[in-house]
Parts: C-alpha cells; structure tokens; sequence
C-alpha cells in the first residue's frame, strides 16, 4: 500500500467538498469512536502494566545483582563470635566492598509483613543477618562458600542468585506480555475500524457509483472515508487516554502502600508516554480504512 | 476520440450485439434508436469505460479501454459527459452541488462561475438548494443534462435524456445539446423520441444508427 505525507496532510487539512460527498452516518461513526475510546483506555493500562514491570525488573535486577545476605544460624553463647568471624572473612574477601550486620530494626523490619509490628525479636532464636554490598566484579561466591564453612559453620550464603532470576525473568515476561497487548490492542482497532469503514463503504455503494460516474479516482473516493474514520478514532482515542489516565491518577501510590500491585502506573516522564495513544490510534485507522476503502472500490469496479 | 471496432458483448453467455463499428469524431451527432432490450444502454457504456467489450477493441481517446487501469478510466470520464436513464445523484447534496460534482472531483470548483446560467438555462436556478428526492422526473433529468456538460466535455454521451420532460423542455435540451455539437463536442444519445431526432436533423447534421437483430445499422429514410 502506498501513501504519502501529502495524503497524509490532506487527511489532516482535510478537504471539506470531499467531506461532504460522504453522507453522515450514524452508527459506524459512534461505532469507531466508541471502539477506539475502550481500545486507547485499555491501551492506557496495558502500556502503564509493562512500564511499571519494566521498572520492577530493573530495580530486581540492579539492586539484588549487587548485594547478597549471609545467614548465621549459631548458638546464643556462640552468636557474636560467629558473627564477628563472620566479618572478618567477608573483609578481606576480594570483590566485597562492605557487609554490614542488620540491627533488630532493621530484621524487625522485614519480619513485620509476617508477624506484624512489636515482634519480640529478642524473645525469639532467630539468626543474625549479615548484608555484604559487592564492588566491581563481585566475589567467588564458591571461594567464599568454603571459607566460611570452615570459619562460621553456622553461615549460609546466599546471593539471591536463586530467587532473583525467576522474578526478574517474571518481571521481563510481565513487560513483553504488556507490550504484547498493545500490539493486540493495535490490531484489534484496526479490525474493528476495518469492519466499521467496510460498512460505510457498502452503505454508500450508490454514493460511490455516483462519484464513478462523474470523473472521481479512487484516492479521491476513499480519502473521504479515510479522513472520516481517522478523525474519529482520533477524537475517540482522545477521550479514551484521557480517561485512563485518570484511572491511572487515581490508583494507591506505591510509596503509601508498598508492594507490587500498587506500583502499577507511570512515574516522571513516563506520563508522557500514553499521548501517543491517540496519534496511533488515527495512523491504525488512517492504515486500516485507506485499505479496506481501496480494496472495497477494486471490488465494486 | 471514442471508436468502436467490431465490437461484441455478450452477457451470461448471450450475445447482445456483435461487430459494432462506431466512431465518435469530434463534431459529430449520432442518435441511436432500437427496440427495448437491444442493448442501447450496453453500448453506451462500453463508450465510458464501464463495461469491457467481450470481443473486438473499444479506443477511448486512442487509448485501448481493456488497457486503462481505472484512475485512468476516471480520467476518461472527466471528458466524457454522461446523463443516465436513471439519473444519479447524491440524495445529502443541494441540486446545485450535484450539478458542480465533476468540478469538484476534479479539483476545479473555482471554474463553478457559470452554475447559476448554466441551472437556469435547464430551468432549475429556483431549485439550486433542493434536495435530488424533492424533484420532478423531469427536473432530474435537466439535472442530469447539466451535471453532464458542465465540465465542457469533449464527448456528450445520453441515455433517454427527454424521456421525463415536455416537448418545450426537449427543445430547450436539444438546442443545448446542438450549441456544444457546434462548439465541436461529439454527441451520442440513444432515445426512442422520434420527434427529437426530426427536430435535430432540422438543426444539424446527424447520423441514426439502430440497433437491431444484434448489428449496429443506419437508420432507414424514414427518419
């Protein structure tokens, strides 16, 4: 299919004879403006979905790639010697920029989504946390492994590797499935305005002998059903993004609330990103109709 | 500028008329009579590029017409005007911007300086702004008439063009019709208004061809 910015700036400018020689319809117009309304909304959420997983993704993967925790499990009378044995390996390990034994606080902390706030801590056996913050390369972590089986029995090491994976892998899936749908989304209005524009075509056969009959081209023909149609997913593709938006707006923060659910949305300049809902929406339709249009009026000659 | 050479059409099979042989000169007048269903209005439209002949070769301004993609089919109708039996217009347009159609479509709407004489001249400048389903049969066809010369076309091709109007409307229609012949337009209309064709040969110089038993023939001297 051919076109040119010169047709594409007609359909903008628009040529208000041509306009007219299409009569005004109804139904495929409230059609494709209602159509391209839910699909822009939906492509709203769908593009704020693989945003914010995209965002997780890359939080998952820069923060847990550079630290790791050791674990030390020890008797109580035995804890502190462990633990300091325990700092000592990981200081003069090559790779091991600081570690860093957590307070109760801190442990309070992340054991409070389980337990609740005002955890004992102190009333329970619970093992000391170490966190060691990697520099350059990072450490052996098999090198490590066995020095501190030999120093701290009671260590166990784990740098996230195992759990990190998955959920950053998750976390990427998450973002394609995301962009996946607008591409569906995409498509879906172009079969739809597809339907609509083929509709208005067959409505207004007479029409088209009509223009036939007095000299019109076929681009003159379709450009006036072109430009209709594109018009109105715009307009509806507007009201659409607009609406998501503030469907957006108004979910939890993620500061308030925490988790991951209601990290859903866009921040900084992503908010920019949903404006091109609209321009998208009229060059699918612009795409989508001139096709359709030169195809039906193949057909009719 | 339209020649037909041994033309043949057939339809589902049936043959409608064979080795017809016609040539649409500059300046010149044909009428083209024949019964119901001999294929009038075939031929007239294997003359605008709406139908293909199914043998022999149809020439629309030298070019072959089986040749023509269809915007150069457009093209071919710019100079050809063409007034059909059933008189088509855009039903949402005022009469007037029916009439105007070809010059819009043609990216010449500033030509449209002559409307108003040109509507009055069929005597339809009081329903410039009707609607087409608000007219007469008749008004229709002068509609029909001016929507088809406004562009100044090179060909006048019409298809019972008096078949809705009184005799002094025909006479308006066909001194219209004789001016742009005169101007050098190549006119064809087919009709079974033998009163037309004897007020026509009294004005000008034209030829009847009937279109009988599936051969183009001249008409007898009974005309």
């Amino acid at each position: 299919m051919k076109f040119s910015m010169r047709q594409i700036s007609e359909v903008i400018t628009g040529d208000p004879q041509a306009n007219k020689i299409v009569p005004p319809t109804g139904y495929t117009a409230r059609l494709t403006v209602f159509t391209a309304a839910a699909m822009a909304f939906l492509a709203v959420f769908a593009m704020a979905l693989s945003l914010a997983t995209g965002r997780l993704a890359d939080r998952w993967s820069a923060e847990l790639a550079r630290t790791s925790t050791l674990r030390i499990s020890a008797p109580v009378d035995q804890a502190d010697a462990q633990l300091r044995a325990a700092i000592n390996v990981l200081e003069t390990t090559p790779g091991v920029a600081a570690a860093r034994a957590l307070t109760l606080d801190e442990q309070r902390d992340l054991l409070e989504p389980w337990f609740g706030p005002d955890l004992p801590l102190e009333a329970l056996a619970i093992p000391q946390l170490v966190e060691i913050i990697e520099e350059g390369d990072g450490y052996d972590s098999t090198g490590l492994r066995a020095r501190l089986q030999a120093e701290v029995p009671g260590a166990v090491l784990d740098d996230h590797t195992r759990w990190r994976e998955p959920l950053v892998e998750a976390a990427g899936r998450l973002r394609s499935l995301g962009w996946i749908s607008i591409l569906l989304i995409a498509s879906s209005t172009a079969a739809m305005i597809t339907l609509a524009a083929q509709a208005a075509l067959a409505a207004n056969a007479q029409v088209i002998r009509v223009m036939r009959l007095v000299g019109a081209q076929d681009s003159y023909i379709a450009s006036a059903f072109v430009r209709r149609f594109t018009v109105r997913a715009l307009i509806g593709a507007l009201a659409g993004t607009v609406f998501g938006l503030l469907a957006v707006m108004i979910l939890p923060s993620a500061d308030v609330a925490g988790g991951f659910l209601t990290g859903l949305g866009f921040q900084g300049w992503h908010w920019f990103w949903p404006l091109i809902i609209p321009p998208l929406a009229a060059i699918v339709a612009f795409i989508a109709t001139r096709a359709a249009a030169l195809r039906t009026l193949k057909e009719q000659s | 500028m339209i020649e037909l050479d041994k033309v043949a059409y057939s339809y589902d099979g049936a043959e409608l008329f064979s080795h017809v042989s016609l040539n649409l000169a500059p300046g010149s007048f044909h009428f083209l009579t024949g019964p119901s269903g001999a294929g009038k209005t075939t031929l007239l439209k294997l003359c605008y590029g709406e139908l293909q002949a199914t043998a022999g070769e149809v020439r629309l301004f030298d070019a072959p017409a089986r040749d023509l993609e269809r915007d150069q089919v457009a093209m071919v109708r710019r100079r050809v005007g063409v007034v059909h039996q059933d008189c088509q217009f855009l039903d949402h347009l005022p009469l007037a911007e029916n009439v105007a159609l070809p010059l819009t479509v043609a990216g010449r709407e500033g030509e449209s300086g002559n409307l108003d004489e040109l509507l009055s001249w069929v005597g339809l400048r009081s329903q410039a702004n009707q609607l087409p389903p608000q007219l007469s049969g008749g008004e229709r066809q002068r509609a029909a008439l001016a929507r088809a010369v406004i562009m100044s076309p090179d060909v006048i091709i019409a298809d019972e063009p008096t078949g809705n109007v009184d005799w002094e409307m025909s006479q308006r229609l066909l001194t219209l019709l004789v001016e742009l012949n005169r101007m050098g337009k190549a006119v064809l209309i087919a009709t079974h208004d033998l009163n037309l064709i004897r007020a026509a040969k009294s004005q000008v110089s034209t030829r009847v061809l009937r279109l009988k038993d599936r051969r183009l023939q001249l008409a007898g001297a009974e005309l």
